[in-house]
């Protein structure tokens, strides 16, 4: 058996530099690493001391570069929840082909544990193992979607953990996986339901930059549909909006027949079973989106003083009659502010005096009485007044209305004889909604 | 082992581990529940070191807890193992060794429960490699389990068996890939597929044996295998482009129905494969396009194509193929998928068609941070060769305060490559809050690149030139020594007399600290020396006062200036220079020891020093080439856009380069594909045309999925059962028939329909690859006609959409603003001399209101000049190619600031040579009437045929309507032409707050106001803000409002800057009311008639 030592000695060193994503570790915010994985031969976790420094070096935990080189491997991470996804690459490969899977992996563990937190994964180290068995194969992807690994591994439930543990049955699946063999892979076969019921939510989110006097630096509509489909079969559903003109650029989940949307503008696809995003867009409407909300503010820091002044008063404006719930404010300020003694006309308020971070929970907004935020900041002794007035974060939902006018016709379902239940919601959020002041 | 009690179903093992486990129940949980917390109190403090002192204790500790789960692996309870398992699972996770159990684990690998052999299976691949003999005893079953008639089993015993690197499998791994390379199910030849590389990274010996396969399975048609094959294809022999010339076309087909992986690798892979095998299609570019697609479809005629080959650039169909087939992947979820189609465009597709891809890319940036992170930089090596691309996009780089730093940078990069003559104005605006962020680092990029623009843009060198001395004077030291360095590096390249700078920056002096500031103005005071000559000498005296409490490189700076002080101007300074050296001579530092006693060698002639001494001047005022401000991206495009190589900017290990086009294309007919497979393809097209052919065919079976063919057996819901391949060919074949006519049956709506829908052109999901296919074997007539039809009906919108393109990049969307705004930087504070006549002004209009971190006075904000809210699409025709004999012109307002003077309105002009001859030193001649004050563009030497540019010039129209006219001159002839602006173009948009509003409407009532009730159309009533059909008609600024039924704006006119109101109060049975106040009445009239036209009509 010496021989064969000696043999493996001699190929790993003649062995060509392996593609694709080589080793997986997951790092928490504190730097521990709480899971590794290897689809290849092992590699140490030293090389994620490459990976510490970086992040020692950022400001910010956002900071880290993605892209990491180190002598032998390259390092790419994203950052979820708080825990850095770290896989370890050995060779030339789109850096977007590791992220994008890396997020996909992510969202698998949202998918099966609800949350992804340290706590969530290391609970169920198990499923984690077996996921990350499925979806990757010698660091390619194997199983991506959801749909094929929920017929592989069950996701666990709290029924399911106690009876797994008094009978010993299996978090695995006993059926095979023939949802991976099909042509329709994001579809498992035999779905079964008696109450046959299909959801669509519209949800768009505003991106805007709003300048000191108001007026509008960019603002653009970016929209998604998010279906909820639970029917038995093989339904082939066809999607026809009012109003397809609207929709500028758009991307789809594989389900959907592109050709089809070409030539006609109607979506057609034969729908995975239970949640998934079937489209999201991007509204052209020229330079002219309605803002829904706006903002009076006040921000004055004088020099020589140890206090500044804080007014901020939010208003509804063009939202079509729906309301503004959900509305929350949240803002950097400049680091020589020691604390802020404020007073909302209504909600609450905190700031964090050691991240700088103020944020007002304002709630729903009533137009008859505007919510607004008034008082004092104190300012570090002796400072010079900050350069920068704070930037504003707004967040807010609008329901049951979409703010670019997009509706939806009609749904048609074919291949199936049952009558199923429809259903459409409409909601406005803010995206990356700022107010320069 | 002999636990086993011969329970054949798992359901009912489940049952019998549930009875055993009831029994032992409760002592078992106990000894589970210590165990656990035992272990979890131990890992604790070791789950991030790695070894270390406590080796030899956790060494100790593991034996222990070994004995236990080796003790649990033996027993005869499932229930006990799968624990036992789960928690080695758990131990791996950490990175924990456990491969002390492997005999007791490796028993457990014919186990009937599912997830138990699941994990057995990790612990195998994880441990093999270590334990290589006592891996051999599990290869047995594997073997075993690869003859297994499920497909699903067959597939994961060679997935775990390749997995296992122990080198004396070798040839039974090889045998194995060969077998299930030519398996039935396509799932397990894609394992194969997925072993060979595994086989391959193990012994790459094996190479030629695994080439074979290769080339195999490159054959299949399943879109399963596609993506794997071509993985393997990577990694293995990518050099081997010959392999994949028969399957070239296929694969292209395939395309869109691989896995999104899959085709990530596959494009990837095709873009090396298409410059190695075509000819360059940048050459000229305007010509071949119409050509080619022309060419492609009437394939049969030989003759022509030839012909046209003769004359231009014609694309080879195949390549024309790939960038048709790949361009609907723009729109995949997937943002690996939708970069690898953008660089495939970028590498290979015509100059002209690459902007397809901008959109897509654009919206990758509302993704996650990281893919924001990637493709930006892809954005940013494009955007400096092809500005045009992202120049309409230019909002989507506007850097958000949440942005992360890394992000914050590319967007500036990006920002500054989209920088040119026509939207600087806007650009610096937005520069300017960011200069002011609290991310200091941030805000001394942003210095950097308002450098970058002044050096590139020589419209606003001065004016970011005093922009930048303003922050000199700013507070914070990072700013204004990033300041001093870019204003160094742009006096530099800007040769002309900037005494006044220089000076300012004298005064300054006194007042900045950081080191490497001090250190460039002090150098600037020496190169420059003869222009401030009585400063020069009064900033040595100090530096000689605090020479020694200075910096080094402070130090350096002061010897080289007073060497060039002595040589220059040696009555007042030789002493001074004398004192410096002296003390330069006792410096700690050896530099500067050194630089002063050559120095001193070098100016003071003496004996020694001999010839060198008379050059002295020569060499330290030697004219210094300027320094080249140029963005980091500059080279990056030598990496092939979206690989790791190009993000990291140094060659990745394994990288491939992209070979240039070749000279001449290689012959194309490798990848004709008649002689493969006839049978196979015949009857797939048969069944892909559908219901149309009545007859039923009667060639063989064939279990491969392709095309429509899979996609119906599926909408069958055939129950796929996994002995799929074993149906006999009629009943595959019938039913395939059958779920062809009920796909049909779908598209067309018609449910009850049988047999008598005919084949639909438009949508079938492989109309594409059928017209290839046949392409290739050239079927019959009628056929190809329609097909060439519907396809050059695509290809005509693609080129539709390509003129859309064009269009909206000569027409950048660039703020206006009023001129005093374009000196962004240029603060009325410090420098009032070109706001005279704005402070004169009605309005006394000041953005100072941004500017509080940089002024120091506090002047009240009142009314500003906006950006425009809506730029129209619309250009108008000055001058049509027939009477310009060749040469058409087309004008547009692009409503934007103009450069050249504030009361000119700018006008963007298009010029396109449609004559088959360059025409020459095109240029504006006489124009009337004479006082008429026109910015003409710069003569146009040459503009070849069918080349187009844009050119802008400024027209004081002096607030009227009346006609411009002006002649456009080419060489040989010129042309009278006119151009006449609507009123709403007359305008510059202000904002204002409502009361500011109402302030100035107060100002402009009775004669000055004019207003009108009109029936507006319902459209306008309804959800559409009214602010789109006034800001089309006008350039007005939206005034926020109060009221929800009340709409304003505001403007000024371009010429005499007096304000124009507009108010449009909606009112009950749809009907508005319009207000215009302005004191230049006939324009309000002319505006009103405008307003109340486009409102009114639909």
């Amino acid at each position: 058996m010496s021989d064969t030592t000696v043999l493996v000695s001699q190929s790993r060193l003649s062995s060509p530099p392996a593609k694709m994503i080589h080793s997986l570790f997951l790092v928490n915010s504190s730097g521990d690493i709480f899971l590794e994985k290897h689809w290849k031969s092992v590699v140490s976790r030293s090389v994620c001391d490459y990976f510490f420094e970086a992040q020692e070096r950022a400001s910010e935990p956002e900071n880290v570069p993605p892209v990491i080189p180190t002598p032998h491997h390259y390092l790419i991470s994203v950052l979820r929840h708080r825990i850095y996804f770290v896989a370890v690459i050995q060779s030339e490969v789109p850096p977007l082909f590791v992220i994008e899977f890396l997020h996909r992996v992510v969202d698998t563990f949202q998918d099966y544990f609800g949350v992804c937190t340290e706590a969530a994964i290391k609970d169920n180290v198990v499923v984690v193992y077996e996921l990350l068995e499925e979806m990757l194969d010698n660091g390619f992807p194997l199983a991506t979607e959801s749909n094929i690994l929920k017929e592989l591994i069950k996701p666990p439930t709290i029924l399911r953990t106690v009876v797994n543990t008094i009978t010993g049955s299996t978090n695995v699946g006993e059926q095979l996986p023939t949802g991976q063999l099909s042509v329709v892979p994001w579809r498992r076969t035999g779905v079964k339901y008696t109450n046959n019921e299909a959801y669509f939510d519209v949800v768009e989110e505003i991106d805007a930059i709003i300048d000191k006097s108001g007026s509008t630096i960019t603002a653009e509509i970016q929209g998604v549909i998010d279906a909820c489909v639970k029917l038995t079969g093989m339904p082939d559903l066809t999607l026809s909006f009012m109003n397809p003109r609207l929709l500028d650029d758009v991307s789809f989940h594989p389900c959907v027949r592109f050709k089809r949307w070409e030539a006609e503008r109607i979506l057609s696809f034969i729908p995975p079973d239970g949640n998934f995003r079937l489209l999201s867009y991007h509204v052209s409407c020229q330079n002219l989106v309605a803002i829904p909300v706006y903002v009076k503010h006040n921000i004055t820091f004088r020099e020589g003083s140890s206090q500044g002044r804080f007014e901020l008063t939010l208003g509804p404006k063009q939202t079509m009659g729906k309301g503004l719930e959900a509305v929350l404010i949240s803002s950097q300020l400049p680091r020589g502010v020691l604390n802020t003694n404020l007073n909302p006309s209504q909600g609450t308020y905190t700031f964090d005096p050691v991240t700088k971070l103020l944020s007002w929970d304002v709630g729903k907004i009533n137009p008859q009485k505007l919510p607004s935020l008034k008082g004092s900041m104190s300012l570090q002794a002796g400072a010079s007044k900050p350069d920068e007035n704070p930037t504003i974060n707004i967040q807010f939902k609008i329901q049951q209305s979409a703010l670019s006018g997009l509706k939806v016709n009609r749904l048609d379902m074919y291949g199936e004889k049952y009558k199923p239940f429809k259903g459409i919601k409409y909601m406005t959020k803010a995206g990356k909604f700022q107010v320069r002041t | 082992m002999n636990g086993h009690r011969g329970f054949s179903v798992l359901r009912s093992e489940a049952v019998g581990a549930v009875r055993t486990a009831l029994v032992s129940a409760e002592n078992l949980q106990l000894t589970l529940k210590t165990e656990l917390s035992q272990e979890e109190q131990h890992l604790k403090p070791h789950t991030h070191t790695n070894g270390g002192p406590d080796e030899t204790h956790t060494k100790g500790y593991c034996t222990e807890v070994n004995d236990d789960l080796k003790e649990m692996l033996e027993s005869n309870k499932e229930s006990l193992k799968l624990e036992a398992m789960k928690r080695i699972v758990g131990l791996i996770a950490k990175g924990k060794n456990a491969s002390e159990l492997f005999p007791a684990v490796v028993k457990n690998v014919a186990s009937k429960n599912t997830e138990l052999k699941k994990l057995v299976y990790v612990y195998l691949v994880r441990y093999a490699e270590e334990q290589q003999d006592l891996a051999l005893l599990s290869i047995s079953t594997f073997q075993r389990a690869l003859k297994d008639p499920n497909q699903l089993i067959r597939a994961s015993a060679l997935r775990v068996l390749s997995s296992i690197r122990v080198l004396i499998i070798v040839p039974i791994m090889m045998l194995a890939i060969k077998e299930a390379a030519s398996d039935m199910s396509p799932y397990v030849r894609k394992t194969s597929a997925h072993a060979i590389q595994k086989l391959y990274s193990l012994d790459p010996d094996q190479k030629e044996h695994l080439i074979e396969v290769i080339e195999k399975l490159l054959k299949d048609k399943s879109t399963l295998v596609a993506g794997s094959v071509v993985m393997a294809f990577e990694e293995v022999c990518p050099d081997r482009i010959d392999l994949i010339h028969k399957n070239y076309r296929k694969l292209c087909n395939l395309l869109v129905d691989v896995e999104e992986w899959g085709q990530v690798v596959i494009i990837s892979m095709l873009t090396r494969y298409a410059r190695t095998q075509f000819t360059s299609p940048w050459k000229e570019d305007s010509v071949f396009d119409e050509h080619s697609v022309r060419a492609f479809y009437e394939s049969d005629e030989e003759k022509t194509r030839d012909e046209t080959e003769a004359k231009a650039y014609v694309m080879d169909p195949d390549h024309r193929l790939l960038l048709r087939n790949t361009k609907p992947l723009l729109q995949s979820r997937n943002t690996a998928v939708v970069m690898s189609v953008a660089q495939l465009y970028w590498h290979l597709a015509p100059k002209n068609e690459v902007s397809i891809v901008t959109k897509s890319l654009v919206r990758l940036l509302r993704s996650h941070r990281e893919v924001q992170y990637i493709v930006l930089q892809n954005i940013a090596t494009m955007s400096i060769q092809r500005k045009g691309m992202f120049e309409p996009y230019m909002k989507s780089f506007y850097v958000r305060s949440t942005d992360a730093t890394h992000i914050k940078s590319l967007k500036l990069e990006i920002l500054t490559n989209l920088a040119n003559e026509a939207n600087i104005s806007t650009i610096l605006r937005e520069f300017q809050t960011y200069v002011k962020s609290q991310d200091k680092q941030f805000a001394a990029g942003t210095i950097q690149a308002i450098g970058r623009c002044a050096t590139n843009i020589s419209e606003v060198t001065d004016t970011c030139l005093n922009g930048l001395v303003l922050l000199l004077s700013n507070r914070d030291e990072t700013v204004v020594a990033e300041s001093v360095v870019v204003i160094k590096k742009l006096l530099q390249t800007q040769p002309t007399q900037h005494s006044d700078i220089i000076k300012h920056m004298a005064k300054l002096f006194d007042n900045i600290t950081v080191p490497m500031a001090r250190a460039s103005i002090l150098w600037l005071m020496g190169e420059y020396c003869e222009r401030v000559p009585k400063i020069a000498p009064d900033v040595l005296r100090k530096m000689a006062k605090s020479f020694t409490s200075e910096e080094d490189i402070v130090k350096l700076q002061t010897v080289n200036l007073a060497a060039k002080l002595y040589l220059t101007n040696s009555k007042q300074t030789k002493l001074l220079t004398q004192y410096i050296l002296n003390l330069g001579k006792y410096d700690q530092n050896y530099d500067i020891r050194d630089r002063t006693r050559f120095i001193r060698q070098l100016i003071v002639p003496n004996d020694k020093s001999g010839a060198l001494s008379k050059y002295a001047h020569r060499i330290l005022l030697a004219p210094k080439p300027a320094p080249v401000i140029q963005s980091a991206y500059k080279d990056r495009d030598r990496y092939q856009l979206g690989t790791l190589s190009h993000t990291i900017n140094t060659k990745a290990s394994g990288y491939l380069e992209l070979s240039d086009w070749p000279a001449v294309a290689p012959d194309q007919s490798v990848r004709n594909v008649e002689v493969i497979e006839p049978v196979k393809e015949e009857e797939e097209e048969e069944e892909e045309e559908g219901s149309g052919s009545s007859s039923s065919d009667d060639s063989s079976s064939s279990s491969e999925e392709s095309g429509s063919d899979a996609e119906s057996s599926v909408e069958k819901n055939s129950s796929q059962s996994s002995e799929e391949s074993d149906k006999s060919s009629s009943q595959s074949e019938k039913s395939s028939s059958e779920s062809d006519t009920e796909k049909k049956k779908r598209k067309t709506k018609k449910p009850l329909q049988k047999k008598t829908v005919k084949p639909t052109a438009k949508d079938s999901d492989s109309d594409e690859n059928r017209n290839v296919a046949k392409e290739a074997r050239s079927s019959s007539a009628e056929e190809s006609s329609s097909d060439s039809e519907s396809d050059s009906d695509t290809d005509a919108d693609s080129g539709t959409e390509h003129k859309k393109k064009t269009k909206s990049k000569a027409k950048p969307k660039v703020e206006v603003k009023s001129n005093e705004e374009v000196s962004l930087l240029n603060l009325d504070d410090f420098t009032p001399a070109p706001l005279t006549q704005l402070k004169s002004s009605v309005l006394s209009p000041s953005l100072l209101g941004d500017l509080e971190g940089l002024c120091l006075s506090n002047v009240s904000s009142a009314i500003q000049v906006s950006g425009p809210a809506f730029v129209p699409e619309k250009s108008h025709d000055l001058l049509h190619r027939m009477t310009g004999k060749g040469l058409s012109a087309q004008y547009q307002f692009p409503r934007q600031p103009c450069l050249y003077q504030p009361t000119m309105v700018s006008v963007q002009i298009s010029l396109t040579n449609t004559s088959d001859h360059p025409l020459e030193q095109i240029h504006i001649g006489d124009r009337s009437p004479t006082g008429l004050n026109i910015h003409c563009f710069n003569t146009i030497e040459c503009l070849e045929p069918e080349a187009s540019v844009t050119v802008s010039m400024g027209i004081d129209f002096n607030d009227s309507t009346q006609a411009a006219n002006f002649q456009l001159c080419t060489k040989e002839d010129h042309f009278s032409v006119s151009i006449q602006p609507a009123v709403g173009e007359l305008f510059l948009p202000i904002t204002m707050t409502e009361l500011d509003f109402h302030k100035e409407q107060g100002k402009l009532l009775g004669m000055n106001e004019s207003s009108a009730t009109i029936t507006m159309a319902a459209e306008n009533m309804t959800s559409q803000p009214i602010s789109r059909p006034v800001a089309t008609v006008a350039n007005l600024g939206v005034v926020p409002s109060g009221q929800d039924n009340v709409h304003r704006f505001a403007g000024k006119t371009a010429s005499s800057g007096a304000v124009v109101l507009v108010t449009v109060e909606l009112r009950e049975l749809s009907t508005a009311l319009i207000t215009i106040n302005t004191e230049k009445s006939v324009m309000g009239s002319m505006l009103l008639r405008d307003l109340k036209q486009a409102l009114a009509q639909a």
